[in-house]
């Protein structure tokens, strides 16, 4: 077993895991981190993306003793039920979703987006979030909802 | 759990990673992990121990020297398709990088990875076949430079020893002159391709074809190089469409692809033809631009 230390959120985690446990694992089942969602397991589906050191990375593909001293984000970091974060609001907004299994690795993917370019071409939205499969909305509305967010002053909070 | 059992290793050094390495039966190198963790979770692998290589800044960043552009392996396939620097001193790898996967996938998986990992429908180990690249390759005996022509033996087999380490990546520097471009079918955004053709050529003063590279992946049991297609462009000071169309039927006929669930072997070769021609005309263009014609 391995001790590995890093910060979730913003607050410090510490968990004594095996090698082979997987980020995705350790974040739902030790760490109350059940935003990020298990589908694939093999790295296409992108449900459980998450941020390590502000990029977006799959943690189904990613073994939690490799984040020691790293910086992981998750949806439980982004807004609040009652202040949702822009990201979430437009897709609210918008009906950018329906089941919500595929949205924490969207708005996560969003907010690596925004951060990289805060004013994304439809064309630039589509390449961005086409890691993040969706099987309710067709895309449209998850697409309109962050190009209705690019470029305006929220896109970059 | 989905992986089965096995140690881990996170190292600092490339000699404590070809030490690690040459201490175990089946050991197997982590690096960004997008193709072998899902064998992993699949057990379709299921190596004893893991070496960690993140950790070793020395396989990070590019440098220029003497006409060769030297890639540490760890170079990330997201940092290729940013970085300014690679932009400039290498388009041709900046295009290949970001047509990999999806950004999620591309912040993770690394250039060498993807190189000893050797798919056969890869899209960087059939760039280093275009570009006449080598890799370099450590152990505890000493460093070697593997031409691309000597690397792949096989689907994902390469000639590298178990106990050898790929730290590095050469490929000539972009001069004045030289043009290149990647060309691949995917049947959905980000996914494997389906097939893919390198182009890499320059162009004299003048605007004449002075030589001319051609590898594709997806069209044979490794990267395939197709350059003899090419041979009849050289001398040409102008590419027609008749001259991009003759390309295709070279490479396709030149090509070796077998049939699977994505598309048989026969329809591979029509696509090999169409993104030849695509490649090559893009390819001259970029070429002419600096160099007249």
């Amino acid at each position: 077993m391995t001790d590995v230390r890093f910060s979730l959120n913003g607050e410090a985690a510490e968990v004594d895991v095996e090698p082979r446990e997987l980020l995705l694992d350790t974040l739902r089942d030790r760490l109350s981190a059940t935003g990020a969602h298990a589908a694939c397991e093999q790295g296409a589906c992108g449900a459980c993306t998450v941020l390590v050191g502000g990029a977006s990375v799959r943690s189904c593909l990613m073994f939690t003793v490799q984040v020691n001293g790293a910086e992981v984000r998750t949806i439980e970091g982004v807004g609040s039920p009652g202040a949702l974060h822009p990201i979430q609001q437009a897709l609210s907004t918008h009906h950018g979703l329906q089941c919500g299994y595929c949205t924490p690795g969207m708005v996560l993917t969003a907010l690596e987006m925004f951060e990289a370019d805060p004013h994304p071409s439809r064309d630039e939205i589509v390449e961005w979030m086409s890691g993040n499969l969706c099987r309710c909305t067709g895309y449209i509305n998850i697409v309109g909802a962050l190009e209705a967010l690019a470029g305006t002053a929220e896109a970059q909070s | 759990m989905k992986p089965a059992r096995f140690e881990y290793v996170a190292v600092e050094s490339v000699a404590e990673a070809t030490e690690a390495l040459a201490d175990s039966e089946d050991a197997r190198v982590l690096a960004g992990g997008q193709s072998l963790v899902p064998l992993m979770n699949l057990r379709l692998a299921r190596p004893s121990l893991l070496v960690d290589v993140n950790g070793v800044g020395a396989l990070s960043g590019f440098e220029a020297r003497n006409g060769t552009l030297r890639f540490g392996a760890m170079c990330r396939h997201r940092f290729l398709e940013t970085d300014p620097a690679v932009r400039r001193q290498a388009p041709i790898v900046a295009e290949t990088a970001g047509l990999i996967g999806h950004v999620g996938i591309r912040n993770r998986g690394t250039l060498g990875g993807s190189i000893a990992h050797a798919d056969p429908v890869a899209e960087l180990p059939a760039l280093l076949v275009a570009l006449g690249g080598n890799v370099v390759a450590s152990s505890t005996t000493g460093e070697r430079r593997v031409p691309a022509a000597e690397l792949f033996a096989g689907p994902f087999m390469t000639s590298l020893e178990p106990a050898e380490l790929l730290t590095a990546v050469e490929i000539p520097a972009h001069g004045e002159g030289d043009g290149g471009a990647f060309s691949e079918f995917v049947l959905r955004h980000g996914d494997f391709a389906t097939a893919g053709v390198a182009v890499i050529l320059h162009r004299d003063g003048d605007g004449a074809c002075e030589s001319v590279r051609v590898a594709g992946c997806g069209l044979g049991p490794t990267p395939m190089d197709l350059s003899a297609a090419g041979e009849f462009l050289l001398g040409e000071s102008a590419l027609t469409d008749g001259g991009a169309d003759e390309l295709g039927r070279r490479v396709a006929a030149a090509s070796d692809p077998t049939g699977d669930v994505h598309g048989s072997g026969e329809y591979r070769r029509e696509l090999a033809a169409v993104l030849a021609a695509d490649a090559v005309r893009r390819a001259w263009g970029r070429a002419g631009s600096t160099g007249g014609g």
